[in-house]
């Protein structure tokens, strides 16, 4: 099998970005050189204290971190009276990185890309986006660092993510609407690969998830393991202990693998929310894992929503953010290997979950990572009392409150029970 | 057959001190049958190599034209398996001519390397190429196919150094496409006097196998340009949407023009 000795978890990937079968690099040969150049790029940047104190900083006076650990009182309570053995249940936590500027955790990572692309002295960016947290993250540090930014967004998400397309023109970021195949993630990530095949001297391809060839699935878990360490350290001064479990919802995997990756040699439950969108057997959701086989795409060898000659599948899922048919290889890896568990949450179970979190916590969270809301009352009680679950709360739900409405008026995809 | 009837087309026009007419189709665009007649009219019409395209889903290196092509492949039920019918009944009429398959990755993947390697040879496929498989993650396929003879054609860009050109020309066979410009087909084109130079660099590293130049070439005028310094000239795109706006005999009509360029470039 896939799993190296102990202890060696967060040692991966290997030297050709590697984890276990998955990962790698398939690229165009136009685009391999630069791939080749980023990989040397950032290692020496990794290996610079005076990169890090700059992002450092911006992470702090910028992004606001750290952001805070914090007891789910009521919904801990709430889901202790649900439970069936005698009402046991771990304590709830939420990492609460929906209080990054921006509002989601993708902006952890648009800061250290950036400051490697200045580094690198690329003077224009391009980046592909679902939800338009990514691309929002993007237009952000563009604006800040004075950058041409040029967001590639599926038509069909570009109509349905209206407030965050007019959030990145007014951060000044030129949004370029794709046709292409069926008009969401996939298809713009395609086009920013197009864009940047085109523009090999001057762009810098700013990746939104911890997917791609080597080395973003590993850069972009570096930059986004600040929350896995402040919620490791923060567990162990305010209640003494590691937690029990991880819980974080999936598209591309980046959160959940910033949130895991500095607990992958600890004794600590590893467990990542997959998006069913209407179901695993309706053929129409976004459970790579769960519902797909390995194949290549977009530059990585990873699990992917396929059909048996090998084409890619449109994926669906209510969260626009986790609308994608693959996985950041390192999942893969981690699912194969056993050292993580992989689940899946429905719309509608994701809808209900939203709305518990919200009149419990006064917390709306973004529609990404009520998926993994809505299984951590199962996993807290699996866990049990007395233990430690942090759930991942990587988004608010700000940019989800229209598609969220529309869902609840008993939109013909949802049945009307789960109206207000 | 297979490499051997690429080794063989090649020395033939070397020996006619010509650059040798490289055309490219989708299999099943815009359907089996119209594709077919495509595919056996193109050598009488001056092609010496075919290029085959095979549809994928995520053609991320291609241009709108190709784009389109894959689409409507797709829309008609094509899939590797059905390209590979397609290359038998192309067979039961022409030996000659060499056929590469051409596109991604997860198709061959998906069917698996070994029992692709063997139902190609079998359907008559001489050679592969894989847009999104560089070499650094190419040798697996490379084993499959080399036992049953069939070239991985290697593939080079303007950005592959002098430094990394001879791991990308490693275990090459058949003949090296170089991509003349940097972006996606059917778009840019290069410069005539950069490919020279491009071309002798990539030969010399190649031990002297053929060096194929493609990419943005549309016209007789550009083909006859590249043909004099490049073993051979890939055409795609332009006929790929001659296709699409007027059929089948326009595109052999325009294959004709194209080859003839190429034919006659260093007279």
């Amino acid at each position: 099998m896939n799993a190296p000795a102990a202890n060696t978890w967060s040692a991966y990937p290997d030297a050709r970005g590697r984890f276990g079968d998955y990962g790698g690099r398939y690229v165009a040969e136009t685009l391999m050189p630069l791939v080749l150049e980023l990989d040397g790029a950032y290692q020496a940047a990794k290996a610079d204290p005076a990169f890090q104190a700059e992002l450092d900083d911006f992470l702090t006076h910028y992004v606001g971190r750290p952001s805070p650990l914090y007891f789910a009182e009521r919904l801990t309570a709430h889901h202790a009276g649900n439970g069936a053995k005698g009402g046991g249940c771990a304590r709830i936590w939420f990492k609460r990185d929906e209080l990054n500027h921006t509002g989601a955790h993708k902006i952890n990572n648009c800061m250290g890309q950036i400051l490697l692309a200045r580094r690198m002295g690329r003077t224009r960016i391009i980046a592909e986006t679902g939800a338009g947290q990514h691309g929002v993250a993007t237009a952000t540090v563009c604006a800040r660092f004075g950058l041409p930014c040029v967001i590639y967004m599926g038509a069909t998400d570009v109509e349905r993510q209206k407030p965050n397309v007019f959030r990145m023109r007014l951060l000044g970021a030129e949004i370029v609407p794709v046709t292409s195949g069926r008009g969401t993630l996939k298809d713009a990530m395609n086009e920013a690969m197009r864009d940047w095949v085109t523009n090999v001297e001057d762009t810098y391809y700013l990746i939104g998830t911890a997917a791609g060839p080597h080395p973003y699935p590993a850069m972009v878990r570096d930059f986004q393991a600040v929350i896995g360490r402040e919620a490791r350290a923060q567990m162990l001064e305010g209640a003494g202990k590691l937690p029990d479990a991880c819980l974080a919802s999936i598209g591309g995997g980046s959160n959940a693998i910033g949130l895991f990756h500095p607990f992958l040699e600890d004794d600590v439950r590893l467990i990542g929310i997959e998006a069913a969108g209407h179901g695993l057997t309706s053929g129409q959701h976004a459970a790579s894992m769960t519902g797909g086989r390995p194949g290549v795409l977009h530059g990585n060898k990873t699990y992917l929503l396929q059909d048996e000659d090998g084409q890619i599948l449109d994926a669906h899922s209510i969260s626009a953010g986790l609308d994608y048919p693959g996985i950041g290889p390192e999942h893969a890896w981690l699912k194969d290997s056993g050292r993580a568990e992989y689940r899946t949450a429905t719309d509608l179970e994701a809808l209900a979950a939203f709305q518990e979190c919200a009149r419990l916590e006064g917390i709306i969270p973004a529609l990404e990572p009520a998926h993994a809301l809505a299984r951590v009352g199962e996993i807290a009680r699996e866990v049990g009392r007395g233990g430690d679950v942090v759930l991942n709360m990587c988004g608010r739900g700000d940019k989800d409150i229209y598609t969220v409405a529309d869902a609840l008026a008993g939109h013909a995809d949802h049945p009307a029970e789960t109206k207000l | 057959m297979s490499v051997a009837r690429l080794d063989a087309r090649f020395a033939l026009c070397r020996a006619e001190n010509r650059a040798a007419f490289v055309a490219y189709l989708m299999a099943g665009d815009p359907d089996a049958e119209r594709s077919l007649a495509l595919l056996c009219g193109l050598s009488v019409a001056g092609a010496d190599v075919i290029e085959l395209g095979f549809p994928f889903s995520d053609p991320m290196a291609e241009g709108p034209p190709i784009q389109r092509a894959s689409l409507r492949a797709l829309e008609a039920g094509t899939t590797l398996t059905s390209t590979l019918e397609l290359v038998r009944r192309f067979r039961a009429g022409e030996t000659g001519t060499p056929l590469i398959l051409m596109g991604y990755l997860n198709p061959v993947l998906s069917y698996g390397y070994d029992r692709f390697a063997a139902d190609a040879a079998e359907a008559g496929v001489d050679g592969l190429l894989v847009v999104d498989c560089p070499p650094e993650e190419a040798d697996d396929l490379a084993d499959a196919l080399d036992p049953q003879g069939l070239a991985l054609v290697r593939l080079a860009a303007p950005t592959t150094d002098a430094a990394r050109l001879p791991a990308v020309v490693r275990r090459a066979s058949g003949f090296v496409y170089y991509v003349s410009v940097a972006g996606v087909t059917g778009v840019k084109s290069a410069a005539a006097e950069t490919v020279a130079p491009a071309v002798e660099r990539i030969r010399a590293a190649a031990g002297g196998l053929p060096v194929a130049v493609g990419f943005g070439i549309r016209t007789p005028q550009q083909a006859a340009a590249v043909a004099q310094a490049a073993d051979a000239v890939v055409v795609g795109s332009a006929l790929v949407d001659t296709l699409a706006d007027q059929g089948v005999e326009a595109a052999l009509a325009q294959t004709s023009a194209l080859a003839q360029a190429v034919r006659n470039a260093r007279r």
